[in-house]
């Protein structure tokens, strides 16, 4: 009883730090913001180059988003990172031609590179035939080349005006270029250059990146935005150990946490230990999903693979893992932070979704028994997964799902360095995986992880119907209809079990009071790094 | 003592030559490489361009002509680029050292000045109050875990004066560094600390009892002059075996401390290069390593003639 008082009233001194919080930024928000000052925001490991177009991990973005600036962004001020929300960069406009398929953008005049030299519309041309491969000098790693497919060319008018001519219509081009993936690169410095000493146009220059300690971003004095950035600069120190970090944090030593590091239990120790901080919690949009090797018998048979899908209890997922806290949904981030996620009714009509979980499990072990398993033949399989946290916890928990219908899973912990060449292999029966989408947007998702020739496609899921669906889609320009056709997509790759998806992760990022203009987007955890608005109210 | 100097030294070459070639055959038996590593980091699996990035770090050499490169390098004080920063080995390596060697010595330092002086107390009043809180003391020393004990630190400071003594590379000035290095040097010294008190302890009792003793206490000595002058200097010479051991050991349990601490010194950087498969860095550190073992274990050998005028190396 006592106990449970206790824990009553510190929830209650929770909540009302929190409000506080939230309270102690509305009128800072409303004041003049004030220039100066160091940000110091953790890095939770150390990004294996400055060079956003080589990295596949907000690692990289973090803390290199502000050394460049986008031909559009998303404006950091709004709730989500959505069609809606995409404001100019270094384009003041763009417009749309030749029925959809060319898409032209005004460039902003006297924008100028770190080292001076001018940007114009060459720079543009320069950056698409880096990441499409078509220069001789190559990135070192090259993950989002076949987002880019359906550009064809790249055609400067002058100075300040280029052109992107397009295979197809592709109004979701625009999302992508709004990605934090998607920065301008200077032709004049190569690929091997831009990942030790990047020169960009953004707010801030780098000022210094020492491996596996520190990395130091100063003002860039002579930005092209009048008047940003208010800060003179972001200081990260590379922390890998998340308890120190949080200590750190906590003595105010830092202002801000790693982006999404807090988890549901780290936010309960920061709301007793840092009343005042400014918590975001939310979805990231990184799934955590079932793979499952369609090549390799026994699960070359699709009604092995229903099985699986159907003994998923993503209830008991989300209560032993976030506490209830993650969402269930689709491939899509699920609705009401997703834009695209399926309606509750379409989503509980697929096979496993329902709420009868022991329905589910029955129809489970029918189909099992069909092809010869049953309590007295059960089917051994390894599960493979990473060796972190993240992945190992819902691994086991998925063991013990499957036990229900039949399969004995025993774990296959794989170190981080060899996990993905594994997948990629094929040299794997059953896996437990995350994927996290930088966008909230279809093309990004389907093209990237369910097209037949995406490079990250691991289950090797191979539709050509399905994927001339992905294209109609694409070109849609009516919203409402486009949403219609990717739940009716979203639909068919679960009911297909193409990689079932389990939950969606939620998770935090907290900063203090102090700290004035960031923000996090509610459906995507890869574009809000600028900086550029951010101030402290010290 | 010239021909048995040259003798270890030969042996010192050989030991080093031993090392590094099983560093370099462990590393590749490891499975997983930079490329694989970089591959998963970017989600891509285009042979092609794998291979490109293999041959670019040479790592489409066989592993014979890769050996060569590394130790004829080595030799011309190339220690070759990190496939990571792509940046100098050296230059990556050399700011960590010093580091790492502030904080060992510091570590060792307070080991020595704690672990001797508590040991020769515990023995000098074997069996009384202050001997038991003593023991007690030494084994939870060598008990907790140095990530667990660094992490209590950490809280302790966090709760009590509302800041944290982790890295920084602002600090600078000898006090300002030795107050930052204190703390992690004691949280990793206190194990170290333990195990010196408790082998003083042993190593005095056991010279207590001698003969010698007796006679110098039958002579009318002090007690002070019998403990640290007679009994001490002769006990001390397994406890400097360990303390050499120790400081080779300290490079390799620092890795904790330097993690929780953040302190960007040889050992975590170390960690992280095996992590990423950064052979050139992860050689060449831990061949570092090896020598300042092989160093140190040299050194042990001819302070046994220092402190024990019977030993003598020769013939």
């Amino acid at each position: 009883m006592l106990r449970r008082t206790a824990a009553l009233f510190a929830s209650a001194f929770a909540l009302a730090g929190v409000l506080v919080g939230t309270a102690a930024l509305a009128p800072a928000m409303a004041q003049e913001p004030k220039r100066g000052g160091i940000l110091r925001m953790y890095q939770r490991d150390n990004p294996p180059s400055a060079s956003i177009h080589e990295g596949a991990t907000f690692s990289v973005n973090a803390p290199f988003m502000g050394l460049y600036n986008n031909l559009v962004m998303y404006d950091h001020s709004k709730e989500l990172d959505s069609f809606d929300t995409i404001i100019p960069e270094l384009a003041t406009k763009w417009a749309w031609g030749d029925g959809g398929k060319s898409l032209t953008f005004t460039l902003q005049p006297g924008v100028k590179w770190h080292d001076g030299k001018p940007f114009t519309a060459a720079d543009v041309k320069c950056t698409f035939d880096l990441v499409q491969g078509k220069k001789e000098d190559k990135l070192r790693t090259n993950p989002r080349r076949s987002l880019y497919d359906n550009v064809l060319d790249v055609v400067p008018n002058g100075d300040h005006e280029v052109t992107l001519k397009l295979g197809r219509p592709q109004p979701s081009l625009l999302n992508l270029l709004a990605s934090g993936y998607t920065p301008m690169y200077p032709c004049h410095v190569n690929a091997a250059g831009m990942r030790t000493r990047p020169i960009g146009t953004g707010p801030f220059k780098l000022a210094e990146f020492k491996q596996n300690e520190m990395i130091r971003l100063t003002r860039n004095t002579e930005y092209w935005k009048p008047g940003r950035p208010y800060l003179d600069g972001v200081e990260m120190p590379i922390i890998t150990n998340r308890s120190t970090a949080m200590l750190a944090f906590i003595s105010g030593k830092l202002d801000l946490t790693f982006p999404t590091e807090v988890t549901q239990q780290v936010l309960r120790d920061l709301r007793t230990q840092a009343p005042k901080a400014v918590c975001h919690m939310g979805p990231v949009n990184v799934s955590t999903n079932l793979i499952v090797n369609r090549d390799k018998p026994p699960f070359d048979n699709a009604d092995l693979r229903r099985a699986m899908a159907l003994s998923l209890d993503r209830k008991a997922f989300n209560t032993i893992i976030a506490e209830g806290e993650a969402s269930v949904g689709g491939t899509m981030l699920p609705q009401p932070q997703g834009v695209w996620g399926m309606p509750k009714e379409m989503l509980e009509s697929i096979a496993g979704y329902g709420p009868d979980i022991a329905a589910n499990r029955a129809e489970a072990r029918k189909l099992m028994e069909k092809h010869g398993y049953g309590s007295g033949k059960r089917l051994a399989v390894k599960i493979s997964t990473r060796n972190i946290a993240a992945y190992r916890d819902p691994a086991v928990i998925l063991i013990d799902h499957l036990k229900e219908i039949y399969i004995d899973g025993e774990l296959e912990i794989v170190e981080t360095g060899v996990w993905f060449g594994k997948v990629a292999r094929k040299d794997y029966a059953v896996g437990l995986n995350l994927t996290g989408n930088s966008v909230d947007d279809p093309d990004q998702s389907f093209f990237e992880n369910y097209s037949c020739k995406s490079e990250r496609n691991v289950t090797g899921y191979c539709n050509p119907e399905l994927e001339k669906m992905f294209e109609a889609q694409s070109m849609e320009t009516d919203l409402e209809k486009r949403k219609r056709m990717v739940w009716e997509i979203d639909r068919q790759l679960q009911e297909d079990v193409a990689r079932p998806i389990i939950l969606h992760n939620h998770s935090g990022t907290c900063w203090h009071p102090e700290v004035v203009g960031f923000r996090m987007a509610n459906n995507a955890s890869y574009n809000r790094y600028r900086f550029e608005d951010v101030w402290l109210n010290r | 003592m010239g021909a048995y100097l040259v003798r270890r030294f030969g042996l010192m070459l050989l030991t080093l030559f031993g090392i590094s070639v099983i560093i370099f055959t462990l590393l590749r038996i490891v499975p997983g490489n930079i490329v694989d590593i970089l591959f998963d980091s970017a989600g891509m699996v285009d042979p092609a361009e794998k291979q490109r990035i293999a041959r670019e770090l040479g790592l489409d050499l066989s592993l014979p002509q890769q050996y060569v490169a590394w130790i004829s390098g080595i030799l011309r004080g190339d220690l070759g680029y990190s496939y990571v920063s792509e940046k100098p080995a050296l230059e990556e390596i050399a700011p960590r050292i010093p580091i790492t060697a502030k904080l060992a010595v510091l570590a060792l330092v307070f080991s020595v000045l704690i672990g001797v002086p508590l040991g020769v107390i515990s023995a000098v009043r074997q069996n009384t109050l202050t001997d038991y809180a003593l023991r007690v003391l030494s084994l939870s020393g060598l008990s907790l875990p140095s990530f667990w004990l660094g992490l209590l630190v950490l809280m302790a400071f966090v709760s009590w004066f509302d800041t944290l003594p982790i890295y920084s590379d602002r600090i600078t000035g000898f006090w300002a560094q030795l107050a930052l290095f204190s703390v992690p040097a004691a949280a990793v010294g206190f194990r170290s600390s333990a195990l010196v008190m408790r082998l003083t302890r042993s190593s005095m009792l056991e010279v207590l009892r001698q003969d010698y003793i007796r006679t110098a206490r039958a002579k009318g000595a002090t007690r002070q002059s019998v403990n640290y002058r007679h009994a001490l200097r002769n006990a001390l010479l397994p406890v400097v075996t360990v303390i050499g051991i120790e400081a080779a050991f300290l490079i390799g349990g620092l890795i904790v401390t330097e993690t929780v601490f953040n302190i960007p010194g040889v050992a975590r950087f170390l960690v992280e290069a095996i992590r990423a498969r950064d052979y050139p860095i992860v050689q060449n550190l831990v061949m570092l390593i090896a020598v300042v073992v092989v160093v140190v274990n040299f050194v042990v050998d001819m302070l046994y003639a220092v402190l024990d005028p019977r030993i003598k190396y020769g013939g």
